[in-house]
């Protein structure tokens, strides 16, 4: 669920015709209004809860999550979870503000005022609680928040604990709504694009929030032979490290992005060579692009391969980005295709290569690497390898 | 996968950071909301941070010092924290914000401060950790859950993890869950907590780290063994028994329970059942009347469990029913919170 699509094959459409999701802000009432272009959900609260047959709309980053963790469930084709030790693993930055937003208008001005109902779902746990519901899981039901690489560590963590011969499969990635909080946040800090954003470009001046939600299924080994499951790829690799150089800011050297990177490719057992695309973290600010730039410049050095950005499609969904990002990658695997950065113009000075620029189809993915980069440090890589 | 505590810092309504008595003189609220005892920062925190710092930050930075300290480590492998709200208080400024300005001119600080991940990448950047950072937002297994990763962490071959829990009240918190009937209409003293049948419980806030280790040190004061939650249980009886048949345990070995009774009287019933049905010969020990209730309060349990395995001692404060064991080899900590969210924690002395 994202900008360019209500489902995976949607999504397919969208970016095989170079359509971008980035539009208008319609959810809300924001001075922003005509000002800040932004990649919505092409869907509106009351169809999203009639779809989900509920009584009425819950928080939308909920109803987002539920939608698209009841795709994934029903696309992996396992006949029964309750069979299976299964796990739900969600991230999110923003949980229930969207209706959070709504009950401080009138609490602020009277503390017995505000509609409990539009709090009661706020916390980041609520809005996995919710989604684990209505799927139907509860073996381990958990939540990750670190910031916009929160879905990654999310699948991270579900891989590890399928390893670990904890659990046999996890529903991993996570959601996001847009709300005015963010907006305003990111808007606040001056890091968002008044044009649709321009990633990995010389003149680009921001990113555009987004929202969405992505989850992939992830099983083990015995799980699929024994339902007898068609896997798109495997998770051959993943790290999680600080770049502890500022609360907002990459290092220039993208020492955090770097040994993320880096990391991943050790324990997948690859050569930088081996990577035939990479899904960059790619928000279109200056400090994001030009210090994950530099740190795969340093990493790849002569064999950069094919990279490129889908938040020109879709914004950036913040806590859904890696996972909406790794169903791009496996996609990318699947259909042998790599996307193009849309809107590059000028290649950044200080880097020695350029993003995709068109879509390519018909080749053969072999190993694909995700970035997803956070306030507060943190840096997160996953590399999927074909089957 | 058993891990070693070898260092920890808490901060918490009790007397409860760096060289103090182990709860002899346990503080008295007469209130429905306990709030932490603050140290003094300097000397923890550079004087300009401490300034840029909300108090959460400032609590989960210093008790991650305290942790690394006692454990005589400069900087851990990996930073693993969980809370429940997060960063509540820069979370409400920014909310007020946007509604009293309308939107217009806002300052990012309290943006930037507000996200869950910030009380761990504010240790990892003044600890300069490159390594593994989490942040589970779980809300009552936040705490727990980042516990297990630990443990994870710590069977991957990692040395040290530091792994804390942080959660802080607000105003906006406060007022916000008191209307949804969970905290006690009346101001009873905290230490006379279980004394009544009253429903509702009192807030808490507190931030714990612990610096676990695979390997056992001269600071260590006891190891976890394992650590399990239950989501929506059906059956809490078999969880733990299956729980400590994981570890090769029956309930005959634990000596001491530790629960989360928090003065609920219908919800503390649930747990009265269990022990009498499962745990007879355990001796049993309470904590929330120290700590209050919230969310990551399993931190403050660790805490206390860790130190009463190193002292052998159970302070009266916690003790509730003393089986009369000399020796406390094991606890178990069982904790629950509005009946959804169920969590064991087993710990040994070593």
């Amino acid at each position: 669920m994202s900008a360019i699509g209500n489902s995976v094959a949607e999504t397919l459409r969208s970016v095989e015709q170079n359509i971008s999701g980035i539009g208008p802000i319609t959810l809300f009432e924001t001075i922003h209004l005509r000002q800040l272009p932004v990649g919505e959900v092409k869907i509106s609260n009351e169809i999203l809860s009639k779809n989900l047959r509920l009584v009425k709309p819950i928080t939308r980053t909920a109803m987002l999550g539920m939608e698209a963790a009841r795709q994934a469930v029903e696309h992996s084709g396992i006949q029964s979870l309750k069979k299976w030790r299964t796990g739900f693993i969600s991230a999110t930055t923003v949980g229930g503000m969207d209706r959070s937003e709504n009950f401080v208008l009138d609490f602020f001005q009277d503390k017995t005022k505000g509609t409990l109902e539009d709090v009661v779902h706020h916390e980041c746990g609520s809005t996995t609680e919710l989604i684990a519901d209505y799927i139907g899981i509860k073996d381990f039901v958990s939540t990750i928040n670190t910031a916009c690489s929160s879905s990654v560590n999310s699948i991270i963590l579900g891989s590890r604990l399928i390893l670990q011969d904890k659990l046999d499969v996890v529903v991993a990635g996570g959601t996001d709504a847009l709300t005015k909080f963010t907006l305003n946040g990111f808007n606040s800090l001056m890091i968002l694009d008044k044009e649709p954003c321009r990633p990995f470009d010389a003149s680009r001046n921001g990113l555009n929030l987004g929202e969405g939600a992505g989850f992939i299924v992830l099983v083990s080994d015995r799980v699929l032979q024994q339902e007898n499951l068609k896997s798109y790829a495997r998770v051959s690799g993943y790290a999680n490290t600080n770049d502890a150089y500022h609360q907002t800011a990459s290092s220039p050297e993208g020492r955090g992005s770097y040994m993320a990177m880096k990391e991943a490719l050790e324990m997948s057992s690859l050569r930088t060579e081996d990577i035939d695309y990479i899904n960059l973290h790619g928000t279109g600010t200056q400090n994001n692009d030009s210090s994950e730039g530099m740190a795969i410049q340093r990493l790849f050095q002569e064999t950069v391969p094919k990279v490129s950005s889908t938040k020109a499609f879709t914004g950036h969904t913040l806590g859904a980005s890696g996972g909406i990002e790794s169903v791009l990658c496996l996609l990318s695997i699947v259909h042998g295709m790599v996307y193009p950065n849309l809107r590059f113009k000028e290649k950044i000075p200080e880097l020695n290569y350029t993003p995709q620029q068109t879509l390519e189809k018909g080749l053969t993915v072999h190993h694909v690497l995700s970035n997803s980069f956070g306030f507060g440090g943190n840096c997160s890589s996953i590399i999927f390898s074909n089957v | 996968m058993t891990a070693f505590i070898n260092g920890i810092g808490t901060i918490s309504p009790q007397n409860t950071f760096g060289d103090v008595s182990f709860l002899q003189d346990p503080k008295e609220y007469n209130s429905n909301r306990l709030a932490c005892i603050e140290p003094e920062y300097t000397g923890w925190i550079d004087a300009r941070a401490i300034r840029r710092m909300s108090r959460i930050i400032r609590m989960g930075v210093a008790s991650a010092g305290l942790a690394l300290k006692e454990a005589g480590l400069e900087k851990p492998d990996a930073i693993i924290t969980g809370t429940a709200f997060g960063c509540l208080e820069d979370t409400g400024i920014f909310l007020a914000k946007i509604v009293d300005n309308k939107e217009e001119a806002l300052n990012p600080t309290p943006f930037i401060q507000s996200t869950h991940n910030t009380i761990g990448s504010q240790v990892a950047l003044l600890l300069q950790c490159y390594g593994y950072n989490q942040t589970y937002s779980h809300r009552a297994f936040s705490f727990e859950h980042a516990l297990q990763d630990a443990l994870m962490t710590i069977g991957e071959k990692q040395n040290n993890v530091l792994v804390g829990g942080v959660d802080e009240i607000t105003n906006l918190s406060f007022d916000i869950l008191d209307r949804f009937g969970m905290y006690k209409k009346n101001n009873t003293s905290n230490l006379k907590l279980f004394h009544d049948k009253s429903a509702g419980c009192i807030q808490g806030e507190g931030a714990s780290y612990f610096l676990l280790a695979g390997k056992k040190t001269n600071s260590t004061y006891a190891s976890v063994r394992d650590v399990a939650t239950f989501y929506r249980p059906e059956d809490v009886y078999k969880n733990v028994s299956g729980f400590l048949a994981g570890q090769s345990l029956r309930t005959e070995d634990i000596q001491l329970i530790l629960t989360g009774k928090n003065g609920d009287f219908p919800h503390d019933q649930g747990y009265q059942d269990f022990i009498q049905d499962v745990f007879s010969g355990a001796s049993t020990g309470v904590y929330k009347h120290l700590s209050g209730e919230y969310q990551t309060s399993g931190a403050f349990a660790l805490w206390v469990a860790a130190r009463i395995l190193k002292e052998n001692k159970i302070p009266p404060v916690v003790l509730e029913r003393d089986a009369g064991h000399k020796e406390i080899k094991r606890i178990l900590l069982y904790n629950k919170y509005l009946g959804k969210h169920h969590s064991f924690i087993l710990l040994e002395s070593c």
